[in-house]
Formats: C-alpha cells, structure tokens, sequence
C-alpha cells in the first residue's frame, strides 16, 4: 500500500509519502523533513488524531468566554461528542494558564486545560 | 493633560510590540506598549486555534497561549503596556523627537514622548468593497476576522449556513471553527486556481470536514433584504465569469478572506514611505523606515505566514532600536530589489559584509526553483526550494559581499502566475 499525506505537524506542510505490506504501523514514511512527520503519518494512519480548540462561557460577563484546548491531540471521532461536552460547561474565573478545566474529558485520559489567565 | 515620556513606544502590543518591547526593556530603554484594546496580544487572543510556536518556543501553542507568552516577556523585562489607548496623532519635534496624542481610558488625554518610535500595528482585512462583491447589503455579510472575534472573543454565533470567500488562512480557519460550532459550510470560494491559504490548513480544516472548495471561482452576487439569504458562484473561464455556468448556494452569512494590508495610517503622519509592494514601509536591514528612528515590523510591515517570524523580525527591530539610541550610525547601504518571479522583498536596503535575513513572497508556483542572490548581476548564493507557493514566504539568509553596489533575487525554473 502507498498512500500520500501532508503532513500538519507545523506549517511547513511536507508532502510525505507512506508505504507498507498490510500494517500501517509498520509504515515506511519519506517525505518528512523532521521526525513529527513520520509519527504523524503513522498515527493518521492508524488513530487518527487533532487538537481540539473552543471557547467555553464564563460567569464574567466583560470576557464572556474563554479559549480552552486538549491537552494533546484527541481521537478524531470523538471530536463532535467532545464540543457537545465542551459547550455544557460554564466557568468561573480565577482561572489560570494551563488550568485543568475537565480531566480525561469522555475517558480518553486527555484534559481540557484553559489558553488564558483571567482574574 | 499628561505628558509622559519614555525612550521607545512601541504602537501595538500584539507578538510583534510585546517582543520587541521586551528586549529594548531588557537593554534598560524606557519603552512604552501602547495598544487600543483591553488586553495585550493583539490579533493572536481571538486566534484560538494551535499551530503557534514551533519555531520560538519550540512547542506547539494555540494563539492565546503565544500572546500570554509574550505579554509576561514584555511585562518581565520592565516594559510599560498601556492598553485602552488609541494613538491618534503623530508628530516629528524640532528636536528630532516624536510626539503621540492618545486617548487612553485611563488617563483620558495625554501626550507620549519618545526618542525612537516602532510601528508594531498589525494589518487590517480587505473586505467585500475592496474585491467589489455585487449584490444587496443585508446583514450576515462579515470579513472573517471580525466573525472570528464574535465567536472567539465575544462568544455569539454569525449565522447557520455559511461560505466563505477566498482561501486565505483566516478563511480556511474559520471554516473548522463554523464548523466546530455546528455551522454548516456550504463552500470555499477561491478566484485563483491555487489556494491562498497554506497547505495544513486545506488539510485539516477543509479536507477533514468535506467542505468544497472552489479554485478559480468567484461570488457574483448577494441575495437577500434582511438577511444573506443565498449567494450566486460562478467559474472563471480565461481570467472573466462565465455566468453560463453560474450556480445558487443557499447561506445566511458570507465571510470574506481575502488579504491582509498593513495598517499604516499613523506612520504616514511621520513621513514614512510606504512599499506599494507590502503595503507596508520602506524600511532598511535595520528597520527603520524612511524617516529616521521610526522603525516598523511584525505585520504592519509585511504579512508574515507565521507569528514565530513576526517575533523574530522584531526582536531584530528592537536590537536596531538598541544600537541606534547607543549612538550607532546608519551605514551606506545596498539596494535589495527582485525580479517579477517575487512579489516583494524585504528590506530593500542592506549592509554590506553582515550576515542577515532576507523574506521574499513568491509569484510563482513550482515544484522545484531555485531562489538566486545577484550581486551585480553575479549569483553569489543559489537555494533549491522544492515547493514554492505565493501563500508561503520564503527566507534567505546571506552576507552581502563588500564591494556590492546593488542586489536582486530572483526565483528560476517555475510557472509564473
């Protein structure tokens, strides 16, 4: 099997290319222009994965949301049960940079942390 | 009223003002960030998507997380940041000094002094009149920025079924965030036949989703009194709409991504040249802009493709700042132009016999070119490039050799646009 990806590790996009018998994991990815890229190709390959980013609302009505992120990048096809989880929660601030909002957010051992500090 | 006065204020503090305004504070300048919002970080808290970071803090960050970053440098190495204030007037003193009027929530008006000024103003989006979009003008009409800070910022949804104009990252971002939020996308419109955005993003925010996207079509016209009620998409055939095969997509909201300008208004009270090519200053390997002391970076200067440039260009702003206030004089320098394979470089003045970076922004598309440095007329330095894309910026760096009197780039072996 060959199959063509690009890699979104970073911005640079490399075109990477993965071949293998019948086990992707055993994958052998050209192409990449750094290790990332062939960790990527064989997680896409195999368990799919992105990080999510939303806004959750909060009980300050002057900065009425607040950006939160997974703590790596989660199953992609939990993303929709994910948001519909995410959007349910209401927040209060203090809240700080890196604060665990949810822990193991739907049993996938990956947090919901928040990207700001608010007082 | 109040006076202050400082010796370097920075206007703006997104990652280009905050950066370069921690290390003038760290040389132990009086420096002073000015920007009209509540918080600092500029464009990067409404940006709440990761992808920021990897190459200046090695680690991969959303944009809130890069603008608190680089808010607690500024704020560590001593910098003052004034935010709810808006600069309004810029003024040259006899004395070679600057003066800015600003209105500020705090100290309502007041005057900020200052020996050197750097222009960190970011850009503003081009919208549905700079393309000249027909159609009616209801509601549900917004350029993707603004839609982006009324999700990301304000927290209210734009609409319910969207598309989007123009394939630029802002547009290719917003339409995962639409998407995210329970938007339907109904189509990414692109005029040329490449897509604008870089290539990640039609990756995972277009291709993850199954949204379509549309090159070398364009919106020809706006339907709707109230509200957009649907939009009309028609092919290019030979540069014009071939409205034969033009088509009706329902939708409630149009966003529009179609470039960025850097935002320049106030640096033309100072006398700054501007770059028809950038949008931004002319500004030397220092720069510094055409009027001395007034500096410019980040994207007020040219669009940069990532934030991590932005920082790094200007912390290079700010140790010119350094130099120049230390008494250091500006040196005789080369002109820097390109040839029509590239849209701009910058800076178009360099020095002699010192290794710098040079930022190009491609005409072309290709698989394989090669980026030539003449001096001239002479190839000094040639780099192989395998994909060239007018989305993403190239970087050269390279000493100018010291008898130089003038250096052009250019890019070989491609299709021109």
């Amino acid at each position: 099997m060959k199959k063509e990806l690009i890699c979104i590790s970073c911005p640079q996009g490399c075109r990477l290319t993965a071949e293998y018998a019948a086990d992707p994991a055993q994958a052998e990815v050209s192409g990449n222009r750094c290790p990332r890229g062939k960790t990527y190709a064989i997680t896409e390959l195999t368990d799919p994965r992105r990080v999510v980013t939303a806004v959750v609302p909060t009980t300050d009505s002057a900065r009425p949301v607040l950006p939160v992120r997974t703590s790596e990048p989660f199953p992609k096809g939990k993303i929709a049960e994910l948001l519909n989880e995410l959007y349910k929660i209401k927040v209060t601030p203090p809240i700080s940079l890196g604060e665990v909002i949810q822990k193991n957010a739907l049993d996938t051992g990956i947090d919901i942390i928040s990207a700001e500090n608010r007082n | 009223m109040k006076n202050i006065s400082c010796d370097v204020l920075v206007v703006g503090a997104g990652a280009a003002g905050l950066c370069a305004g921690s290390v003038t504070s760290k040389h132990g300048l009086d420096t002073i960030i000015i920007d009209r919002e509540d918080q600092p970080g500029g464009i990067l808290k409404q940006c709440i998507h990761n992808g920021f970071g990897l190459r200046y803090f090695k680690e991969e960050l959303t944009g809130p997380e890069y603008a608190c970053r680089v808010a607690k440098l500024a704020a560590d190495a001593g910098a003052k940041i004034m935010t709810g204030t808006t600069a309004v007037e810029a003024k040259k003193n006899a004395d070679g000094s600057f003066t800015f009027k600003v209105f500020s929530q705090k100290e309502k008006v007041c005057y900020i002094s200052s020996k050197a000024v750097l222009f960190t103003t970011g850009c503003r989006e081009r919208t549905r009149g700079n393309i000249i979009t027909p159609g009616t003008r209801p509601a549900g009409v917004f350029t993707a920025g603004a839609a982006q800070k009324l999700l990301n910022i304000s927290g209210y949804l734009p609409g319910k079924c969207a598309v989007i104009v123009g394939s630029g990252d802002i547009g290719l971002i917003m339409a995962r965030r639409l998407k995210w939020c329970g938007i339907d996308v109904k189509a990414v419109v692109e005029i040329m036949r490449h897509p604008s955005g870089l290539t990640r993003n039609i990756v995972q925010c277009l291709d993850d989703f199954g949204i379509p996207l549309y090159l070398g079509h364009s919106v020809t016209n706006i339907y709707g009194k109230e509200r957009v009620e649907a939009v009309d998409i028609t092919p290019l055939a030979d540069g014009k709409p071939d409205f034969s095969k033009t088509f009706k997509v329902d939708c409630d909201t149009l966003l529009f991504s179609v470039g960025l300008v850097p935002e320049v208004e106030l640096a033309k009270q100072l006398e700054v040249k501007i770059n028809p090519a950038t949008g931004g200053a002319f500004v030397d390997d220092d720069y510094e802009t055409t009027t001395p002391m007034v500096f410019a970076s980040g994207n007020g200067l040219h669009v940069h493709d990532l934030v991590d440039f932005v920082s790094e260009e200007s912390e290079r702003a700010a140790g010119s700042i350094c130099r120049r206030l230390s008494g250091a004089k500006n040196s005789d320098k080369v002109p820097v132009t390109v040839e029509k394979t590239l849209k701009y470089v910058v800076p178009t003045q360099a020095t002699r016999g010192e290794k710098q970076s040079f930022y190009f922004r491609p005409l072309i598309v290709a698989n394989k070119a090669t980026l030539e440095a003449r001096a001239d007329g002479k190839i000094i330095k040639k780099r192989l490039i395998p994909f060239v894309r007018p989305a993403e910026m190239l970087e050269f760096e390279l000493e100018i050799p010291a008898e130089c009197k003038e250096m052009e780039f250019a890019l070989t072996g491609g299709e021109l646009l």
